[in-house]
């Protein structure tokens, strides 16, 4: 099974290499047609990719704690090609593989400009977060992060709306400054421990003075990243101007890569610093929580309110983390997927009025219902599972979190509960708004309900947002071991 | 050692010498239609010499003013092997301007013959011949367009200041030699032995290295690099802003390691205080910039910054990686200069940054190659620059300059910003009309750095790492 983690990563190259050599020999032929065949190879990459993944996690040994499917081949001293897989980052491998066809799909015919660089620029985005989760190396791991910035800043520059330019800038600047300092850390953690093998480093123990400042460092550019208030603002701007699959992949998949950072380095191999920073942190969660659903409650763009409520999700993300127990840790995990489901579902809602109105103003909409009521029916689903409803997956993964958190800090999780009662005030009054009431626009008269393309691209969303829901037993079967070894040795080493 | 064991060891040199005359009488008699054979004859004796130097002995001669050491012949084959390329980069561009002289690549070779002297320096006197062999003939080949009023101002702006520096250099060696009692590296390290480094000596070192501050470009004494660069013909800045820069860098590390290295301590603190300034005034001087060449100055300025970071780490691992990068620093501009030199629209060069607008759009490959270079250039991973960046801050952290080493990489992610507008103009602009075919040969060089840029690097610093290691353990630190 040597090479299965590196088939998987690299296997949208092969896509990418395919999309290039076909513009190399369709040189003069109709744009059109040569676009369509390069969308089939796209989608069939990412299809053979996600059975690649399905593979993978059919074979994983839910038992064993350890990394598993390990490669190792020596670089040059200072690096080494080092992955694997544990219970917690076979998800976001998973994940990553599950939300790649359905934006390909998604941009099927709404992206007409330089198709062929877009879809390189997505599977060149598929291969580098992969690589995030898979990498065991320090080096390695800043390679693939830092990676991603290229594909997503042209995806937000190139097919981006009007603002892109902007947008785009602030993303990758926002980013890097946060990931320089990650950048500094790395190669003090490596001269400090002579290795940047991050399986080595989880069980290295750092002098607590220094874990202060390496924590503060990566800390940095995972709550970027993340993001967390209160530097979350590139956010809604990178958000509002992405194209709809950028969105997607945004919220879906590169959030997320903060919050496995935050398990993977943070917390094992920084422990005293975590609990040291532990209050700064909930504090930031509930703030984030609060603050940017009040702030989500008053936008009067679509994108930008699902923007907002990301990063209130994102909130119980950390504070789950940060609660260092087995309910916590597990939570996290969980509502990162589910909102990675969710959240992406949401901004694919947005899509199919934006594909047909061409605005995301509220106020444009109203009624919707009379006439779509098939997309009604959707994005009320996805919008209950935005709020927390029990037996969709959203719910799951908020309860869990404020059950960690209440174990550590009460006033804590008490404030958190203030989001779902929140969450629910913004979203609502965003599903009455465009919904419901009478179609007064007239523009909105001869608006289309789902298309079979856009019913195919939902009814994986749905299936998984009602089965996790129900089952999230799923979820956890896989990552039990992981999780119990992580919140283990962090108590052990904190002496809890 | 017998004289011949000594010419032995100075092979390449002799070789390259010999080969600059007899090309330069050759020249002479055939006149300027000869240019093409000179050129072709420079570019094999260079690759002939680059052979000598890989496999050359090593020891001192000519009584310890010249050394052949691993880290003399990393720094030979790599400056004698980029030289073919600026002469064959140079020659075409000259031609299509209309200004092909046989000179250019006896110009060439003289720079490169200077600095094979400087790489290879083992006392004060050899390092300034060294110094000046290669300025003079850098100072002609700026200027070397005579009619055209910009390259005779950057080509004298260049000479004064040069010369100023020089004045610098001769009147540090002088100090140190009235104090420490010789020229001979090792023979300073042995005087100042023990701490004892008197202020004279010091104050000499201190001008030393300010003379060869001025050589790299480090600020404070970067003020002539934009206007030299903006002013000389591109494919000339081309070659002076790789080969010369690795030269100079090579020679500083050995001045500092072999005869100061026990005053690591004292020259530190000018080395980051240089590198601060210089990464400062890289990253905020090109935020202004709308001319790509001066903006490519201000990123040589802020990139010796880096390698100044890595030879302030004052250890083996410091000088390896001040190795590594500019020789992956050197690929790159080598990539972006040919660049410059291959794109022209309405027969006028391309050189301020709206020129760029839309570029991808008309011409993918040079865009996507452009992008490449400027990402790296950037220290973005997984291209070279990235690698580059890496090692020397590992180094420098590794030896405790873990907060310089923070501050810096914050200054990466301002210039960061000038190199992003560059590929936003290429990406998201609209093209204002019809950019000219480009010249085969600057197109070749350019996609051929880019590929090197990514992916060739990844397999390539498997080899390039050792072989640094290698050479600059020749410095003797730990």
């Amino acid at each position: 099974m040597t090479g299965i983690l590196s088939l998987i990563t690299f296997a949208p190259m092969i896509g990418v290499a395919a999309i290039l050599a076909l513009r190399a020999m369709s040189a003069g032929q109709d744009t059109a047609v040569v676009a369509n065949r390069a969308k089939i190879v796209a989608l069939v990459t990412s299809l053979v990719t996600l059975a690649l993944s399905v593979f993978l996690v059919s074979k994983f040994d839910a038992k064993d704690t350890g990394f598993q499917f390990v490669e190792t081949v020596t670089w040059f001293s200072g690096a080494t090609y080092r992955m694997g897989v544990d219970g917690i980052s076979i998800l976001f491998v998973l994940l990553t593989a599950f939300l790649l066809p359905i934006c390909i799909l998604a941009s099927w015919e709404s992206v007409t400009d330089r198709v062929l660089e877009y879809l390189a620029a997505f599977l060149l985005l598929e291969t580098l977060v992969i690589g995030v989760f898979c990498a065991l190396d320090l080096v390695l791991f800043y390679l693939f992060f830092e990676g991603g910035l290229v594909p997503m800043f042209l995806i937000i520059g190139i097919w981006g709306g009007k603002n892109r330019v902007y947008a785009a800038y602030k993303f990758f600047l926002y980013t890097l400054l946060g990931s320089v300092l990650m950048l500094a850390a790395i190669l003090a953690m490596a001269s400090i421990a002579k290795t940047t093998s991050i399986p080595d480093l989880m069980v290295f123990k750092f002098d607590p003075q220094v874990q202060i400042l390496l924590w503060l460092a990566f800390f940095a550019s995972f709550a970027v990243k993340m993001p967390m208030w209160p530097v979350h603002t590139w956010l809604p701007d990178a958000h509002v101007e992405a194209p709809t699959a950028g969105s997607v992949i945004l919220a879906g998949i590169l959030l997320k890569m903060g919050g496995y950072g935050f398990l993977r380095f943070l917390l094992p191999m920084f422990p005293q610093a975590s609990v040291y920073f532990t209050p700064l942190v909930f504090a930031m969660s509930v703030i984030a929580i609060i603050y940017t659903s009040l702030v989500a409650f008053r936008q009067v763009d679509i994108k930008k309110l699902i923007a907002y409520s990301s990063v209130a999700h994102m909130g119980f993300v950390t504070m789950g983390i940060f609660s260092g127990n087995a309910q916590g840790v597990q939570g996290a995990i969980f509502q990162m997927l589910s909102h990675g489901v969710i959240a992406g579902a949401l901004f694919l809602c947005v899509g199919v009025v934006y594909d047909r109105m061409h605005t995301r103003e509220i106020a444009f909409y109203g009624g919707l219902a009379n006439r779509m009521p098939w997309y009604a029916a959707v994005f009320l689903l996805f919008t209950m599972g935005n709020v927390g409803l029990p037996g969709t997956s959203g719910f799951v993964g908020e309860i869990l979190t404020m059950t960690g958190a209440y174990q550590v800090s009460t006033w804590t999780a008490l404030a958190a509960t203030t989001g779902v009662i929140l969450s629910a005030v913004y979203a609502l009054s965003l599903y009455r708004r465009v919904m419901f009431g009478e179609l007064v626009n007239p523009k909105l008269a001869a608006i289309q309900d789902l298309t079979v393309r856009e019913v195919v691209i939902f009814a994986p969303l749905i299936a998984s947002t009602l089965i996790l829901g129900v089952r999230p037993g799923l979820i956890f079967n896989l990552t039990a071991a992981s999780v119990d070894h992580l919140v283990g040795a962090y108590k052990a080493a904190v002496g809890g | 050692m017998t004289f011949q064991d000594a010419l032995l060891l100075a092979r390449p040199e002799v070789f390259l010498a010999a080969s600059t005359l007899v090309l330069l009488v050759w020249g002479a008699f055939r006149g300027d239609k000869a240019m093409g054979e000179v050129s072709i004859g420079a570019s094999l004796a260079l690759f002939v010499a680059a052979g000598f130097a890989a496999v050359s002995p090593e020891g001192t001669a000519f009584a310890g003013g010249f050394i052949a050491d691993g880290a003399s012949s990393f720094g030979k084959v790599a400056i004698y092997l980029i030289s073919p390329v600026a002469i064959y980069l140079g020659d075409r561009w000259l031609v299509r301007v209309g200004n092909g002289r046989f000179e250019f690549p006896i110009l060439i070779l003289l720079a490169a013959l200077g600095m094979g002297m400087m790489v290879s320096a083992g006392d004060l006197i050899s390092l300034y011949i060294g110094v000046e062999l290669q300025s003079l003939a850098l100072y002609v080949l700026a200027a070397f367009r005579r009619d055209d009023a910009k390259a005779s101002e950057a080509g004298l702006k260049y000479f004064v200041l040069g010369a100023l520096s020089s004045g610098l250099l001769l009147y540090g060696s002088s100090l140190i030699y009235g104090f420490a009692g010789s020229t001979h590296f090792d023979l300073i390290a042995k005087s100042i032995e023990g701490g004892a480094t008197g202020t004279g000596v010091l104050f000499g070192l201190v001008f030393l290295i300010c003379g060869l501050a001025f050589k790299v470009s480090a600020a404070p004494f970067h003020m002539w690099t934009p206007d030299v660069y903006e002013g000389a013909p591109t494919p000339v800045v081309g070659f002076f802003a790789a080969a010369p820069k690795l030269a100079a860098m090579l020679l500083l590390a050995r001045v500092l390691s072999e005869g100061f290295g026990t005053a690591l301590e004292q020259w530190r603190q000018i080395i980051v205080v240089t590198a601060f300034l210089s990464v400062a005034v890289g990253a905020f001087g090109g935020l202004a910039q709308r001319n790509i060449k001066r903006l490519l100055a201000y990123s040589s300025i802020a990139n010796i910054g880096y390698a100044l970071i890595g030879l302030s780490a004052g250890s083996a691992e410091g000088m390896e990686a001040v190795l590594v990068f500019m020789v992956l620093y050197m690929i790159d501009v080598t990539g972006f200069f040919a660049c410059l030199g291959a794109l022209s629209r309405d027969g006028k060069p391309m050189e301020q940054l709206s020129d760029f607008a839309g570029l991808a759009r008309v011409r993918p490959g040079m865009a996507l190659a452009l992008t490449a270079l400027s990402f790296s250039v950037m220290g973005l991973p997984p291209f070279s620059g990235f690698w580059a960046k890496m090692f020397v801050f590992k180094a420098a952290i590794a030896s405790g300059q873990w907060a310089l080493a923070a501050v810096l990489l914050l200054g990466s992610v301002v210039a960061a910003f000038y190199y992003l507008r560059l590929i936003k103009t290429m990406w998201l602009d609209a093209a204002p009309g019809q950019i000219d075919k480009e010249p085969m040969d600057a197109k070749g060089v350019a996609l051929a750095s880019a590929l090197f840029c990514f992916p060739v690097v990844l397999p390539a610093l498997a080899v390039l790492e050792p072989l640094a290691k290698t050479a600059a353990s020749a410095f003797g630190l730990k």
